[in-house]
Order: structure tokens, then C-alpha cells, then sequence
């Protein structure tokens, strides 16, 4: 191993900003306000919902709209696992059960539909939503008699660091997969997955294992916010916004950089709940308005404007050296 | 020995028979031609063989080994490797990126990341495309491209190579580059089956040639035999071909 590489002082910057944020989401609970704990939950949520879609969508190109179906997956493992009436495991277990729940239905949802190409996939993970939705109205209605379960309830600050260990963990996946030989395969296919294939990429079953890896940790979350909202209907579980809102937070931040979809998520989600509080009539329009234009004069996000800010300023300098060089010649 | 033979190689598309019925061999060592108009059934036989598409009827082996039912991935970690007719790179990916991938999932064994470096840098360096290993591959000329898919089939170590039109739209001196760079390619043990539709090419290296029309062979032998082939002349060369001869 090279040690310099750990030693350089952009390595030293880099850990010392993510160390600094790490301690104050850590500490935030303490002195936060419990609203203020609420809306930093809702915020990390959807870091780590378009954290892991960006996981599997983004290199690979498959626009997945099956996030709220494994959210909701991940909720009702929980709110039958860990009931008000009382929890048969602890929580821990119950969370870990609700990804590994998500990701079983992942493995084997992904197995049947990868195939599909482009719009038909986008489809098929629209109406896999829906299914589990109209599934479980059916289930409840007819089989337990009442509609939505009572889940055993947790406080926000419990939430905040069960999230924030989550998040923890999506960020180190994914930034472990963009880096690994399982990152560079998604990539080969998102370019071009017949090439891909003829050069041995196994590409079934790299999909299928990144689509259900991915699903793991939103079905992980989707089993904390449960015990947070002490009940879950399908109406809940299954909201399609859980399926839109991380892929335009990805867009908005931005899918190159593994910080792009973070940003994007944390400005997003924070506007949103503040925007929505002061003008409820007007904030979808105000949102619809920003989208379309980030799409149009920011094809790369917001942090797609780091390069180009990096290659104006840089060239600036440049420009004001060799001003001054040439004033200085002038000079003498 | 023949390294890939194929008996009674059939595709349908519908009611077309694309590649009907035939037979072939490419023995160990060979650089083998395959000719004939568009529509021929040249690149079905190369998707036939790669596991692009399922054959209809009959069989293709390697080395032995019958190729039916089996998966494009596994085909390329038998040690059988191809490149487009369009070019396929991973447009956004650098140079060096587009051929690790090739180094990565091309060989039945685990590759560690210092061994795919720098069997990929060989590899570039065997295409004289060392100096644009940073560029994204969709920046090259179509020459480059074609060897960064060059690059990116010969570092997965095949035995035997597929090369479909390797030559198509490169100017004199890109295609005489290129015939030494297959015969370099042949040199190295690399046994080769081109689509060629650069007669000079395919003349110029091929040690024997096989002539496709309407998914049937209708020639095969060595270039004198092929290019005083009454039917091919007829069908594919042309008169002017055969007088220039």
C-alpha cells in the first residue's frame, strides 16, 4: 500500500471535513431542537434512499422506480416484526430483517425483469409498486380485517443515529462498489451492455446484485422510519414519492461524484420541508421551476458546476499572470 | 485439429434462414476469411459463435466443446473474443478503462488490479495506443476505436479472435496498418477468423477463405482458389476483380 496517499494533504482536508460533519450529526441530537431532530431524520433518509438508487441506476443507466416498493418493503417487515402489541425481536434484527426482505424481493424481482431494457424496465418497477400497494390494501382488508398497522413506537433522536449508522454504511457501499470491479462492470453495462457481455462481464448477475444490494439498505431504512411513525398503511409504505423524489435529487446534485446525490438530497430535502411550511400552495410550482432549469443550463447537477467553476478559475489566474508578467516585460 | 468447427449451423429470424445449414472449420493457428454481399449471414454466423443470439439447429464447437445454450460471458472466458462491426467501446470510459474491463471479466480466473493494469497497458502498447489510454473512447478517430476493441478483446487472452470488418471505412494506410497488426496478432498464436469486405485485406492474410450467400456457403478454399471461384466472381467480386487478379 502506498502510505502517501494517507498522508497528503488533500486525503487530510477530505477526512478532517467528514469527521467534522460526522460529529455534528452525531451530536445534533443533544441540542437540537426535537422539530429540528425531525426534519434532519427526513433529510438522511432521503440522502440514503438516493444514495443507494444512484448505487444501482446510475451507473448502469436502468432507471429503477422501485424504490418505494422496497422502502415499503423494508416498513412492513417491521411493522410486523415489531409490533405495538409487542415486538417479537429487537430492533436491530428487525431492521436488518427489513433489508434483507427488500433484498431477497430485489434478487428475485431483478432476475425476472432485468431483461427489460430502458423505458419497459422503468415500467415494470412503476407497477411492481403498485402491486405491493393494491397487495397489501387486499391483505389487510381481507386477511387481518383493518386496514394499516400499529408499530411500537421510537423516539427522533433514536431514529436520528439508527439513520445516521445507516447512512454510514450506504456511503461506505457505495463508495467501495464505484471503486471495485462490480463498479467498473455497471459502468461497462450502462455504456454498452452487449459489448459488455462479449468481454465476460456476467451481466444477469452483476445487475441483479447491485439492484438487490441497493434495495438492502432502502428496505433498511424503510424498517427504522416505521417504529418512527408508529404506523404504517400501504398508503405510506408504498408512497411513489419515495420512487420520484431520490431520482430528482440525484439529477439536482448531480450522479458523477459519489458527494453529487448527498448535496443534492441534503439541499432538496431541507427546501422542501422549509419551502412547503412557508408557501404550501406554491412550492411544488417553485420546485417544478428550478428542476427544469437546473435540467436545461446544469446537465451535470450542481456539482457538475465544481469542474467547470475549477477550469474558469484556473484559467483566470492564469489570465492575471500572464497580465502581470507581461506588464512586468513591458516594464522592463 | 480444428479449434472451432461448426456442423448443420442454423438461424432463423422468422421465416428467413439468416445462416442456413452450414458447415465450417477454423484449424489452430489460421487466418480464415469470411466473404460475401450484405445480407450474407457473416456477422449472424460471428453472433452465432460469440452467443449473441441462440442457434436454431446444429452445432458449433471449440476446441471440442459444444458452444450450444451457453452465455456471451462465458464464450469470452473459453478464450473466444470479438469486436463489431460497429464499433462498440464504452464510449464515456477512457481508453485504459474500456480494455480493464476486458482484463477484469475476460479470464476464468480472478485478475488482481495490479495484473489487469498492466496486461491492459500491454495490450495498448500491442495497438500502438498507449499515448490516448486517458481519452474517453468516444474522442477517437474510428481507426482508434477500433483498436481500443482490439485492445479490449486481445487482453482477455483468446485462442481464437473475431474480427468483423476491422477494415470498413479506414483509409489505404490505416488498412495496411492494420493487416500487420493482425499478423502480429496471428504471430502472437492467436488464431483468427475475419469479415472482410477489403478484398486487399483479405487476400493479403487470410490463408484460406470461406464465401457466404443467402446463409449458405457456396465457396471455400485458398485466395487463388476463391477469387477464380466462378460463383463468388459472379456473386460477390465481380468480373474486374477476377481480370485484376
Amino acid at each position: 500500500m502506498d502510505i502517501s496517499k494517507f498522508t497528503s494533504k488533500k486525503f487530510l482536508a477530505t477526512a478532517g471535513v467528514l469527521l467534522a460533519i460526522l460529529v455534528f450529526l452525531a451530536t445534533f441530537p443533544t441540542y437540537g431542537s426535537n422539530s429540528a431532530v425531525g426534519i434532519g431524520l427526513t433529510i438522511l433518509m432521503y440522502i440514503i434512499l438516493t444514495v443507494s438508487w444512484v448505487m444501482f441506476s446510475g451507473p448502469t443507466g436502468y432507471m429503477s422506480l422501485a424504490t418505494a416498493a422496497f422502502f415499503g418493503i423494508g416498513a412492513y417487515t417491521c411493522a410486523f416484526l415489531y409490533q405495538k402489541s409487542g415486538p417479537l425481536l429487537p430492533l436491530p434484527a428487525v431492521i436488518i430483517a427489513g433489508g434483507l426482505v427488500s433484498f431477497i424481493f430485489a434478487f428475485v424481482v431483478g432476475l425476472v425483469t432485468l431483461r427489460l431494457k430502458g423505458m419497459y424496465f422503468a415500467m415494470f418497477t412503476f407497477g411492481f409498486v403498485m402491486l405491493l400497494n393494491q397487495f397489501m390494501v387486499y391483505y389487510e382488508l381481507n386477511i387481518l380485517g383493518a386496514r394499516g398497522q400499529r408499530v411500537f413506537p421510537i423516539t427522533n433522536q433514536t431514529a436520528f443515529y439508527i439513520v445516521l449508522v445507516i447512512l454510514v454504511l450506504t456511503l461506505l457501499a457505495a463508495y467501495l462498489i464505484r471503486r471495485s470491479r462490480l463498479g467498473l462492470a455497471m459502468q461497462s453495462i450502462g455504456e454498452n451492455e452487449e459489448a459488455a457481455a462479449h468481454m465476460g462481464v456476467n451481466t444477469t448477475m452483476v445487475k441483479v446484485l447491485t439492484f438487490a444490494i441497493s434495495a438492502f439498505f432502502m428496505g433498511v431504512v424503510g424498517a427504522t422510519m416505521a417504529p418512527r411513525w408508529e404506523y404504517v398503511d400501504p398508503s405510506v409504505a408504498f408512497n411513489m414519492l419515495y420512487s420520484f423524489m431520490p431520482i430528482l435529487m440525484a439529477v439536482f446534485g448531480g450522479m458523477r461524484e459519489l458527494y453529487g446525490p448527498v448535496i443534492g438530497a441534503a439541499i432538496f430535502a431541507y427546501s422542501e420541508r422549509t419551502l412547503r411550511l412557508r408557501f404550501p400552495y406554491h412550492y411544488m410550482l417553485a420546485f417544478g421551476i428550478a428542476l427544469i432549469l437546473i435540467i436545461i443550463f446544469l446537465p451535470g447537477g450542481l456539482t457538475g458546476l465544481v469542474p467547470n467553476l475549477k477550469d474558469k478559475l484556473s484559467g483566470l489566474i492564469a489570465r492575471l499572470r500572464k497580465g502581470g508578467q507581461s506588464e512586468q516585460n513591458a516594464n522592463t | 485439429m480444428p479449434i472451432l468447427e461448426g456442423q448443420g449451423v442454423t438461424k432463423f429470424f422468422g421465416g428467413l434462414a439468416a445462416v442456413s445449414n452450414v458447415d465450417f472449420h477454423v484449424d489452430q493457428g489460421e487466418i480464415v476469411g469470411l466473404i460475401g454481399p450484405n445480407g450474407a449471414g457473416k456477422t449472424t454466423l460471428f453472433n452465432l459463435i460469440s452467443a449473441a443470439f441462440p442457434i436454431s439447429s446444429g452445432e458449433i464447437r471449440f476446441k471440442g466443446q459444444k458452444l450450444n445454450g451457453l452465455k456471451p460471458h462465458q464464450i469470452c472466458k473459453l478464450g473466444v473474443a470479438r469486436t463489431f462491426q460497429e464499433t462498440k467501446v464504452f464510449a464515456n470510459m477512457p481508453v485504459l478503462q474500456n480494455v480493464l474491463v476486458g482484463a477484469f471479466f475476460g479470464s476464468p480466473n480472478r485478475v488482481s488490479w495490479a495484473d489487469a493494469a498492466r496486461e491492459a497497458t500491454q495490450a495498448l502498447e500491442f495497438v500502438e495506443l498507449s499515448a490516448m489510454s486517458t481519452i474517453p473512447a468516444k474522442d477517437l478517430t474510428l481507426v482508434n476505436q477500433k483498436r481500443t476493441e482490439l485492445a479490449r478483446a486481445l487482453v482477455t487472452k483468446p485462442e481464437l479472435l473475431l474480427l468483423d470488418e476491422l477494415m470498413a471505412g479506414l483509409n489505404p494506410t490505416e488498412v495496411s496498418e492494420s493487416m500487420e497488426l493482425v499478423t502480429r496478432i496471428r504471430d502472437r498464436g492467436i488464431t483468427i477468423l475475419m469479415v472482410e469486405h477489403v478484398m486487399k485485406a483479405i487476400m493479403g492474410i487470410c490463408e484460406r477463405i470461406m464465401a457466404l450467400h443467402n446463409g449458405e456457403k457456396i465457396a471455400e478454399g485458398t485466395c487463388q482458389e476463391i477469387s477464380c471461384n466462378k460463383t463468388v466472381i459472379e456473386i460477390y467480386l465481380g468480373e474486374e476483380a477476377h481480370a485484376g487478379n
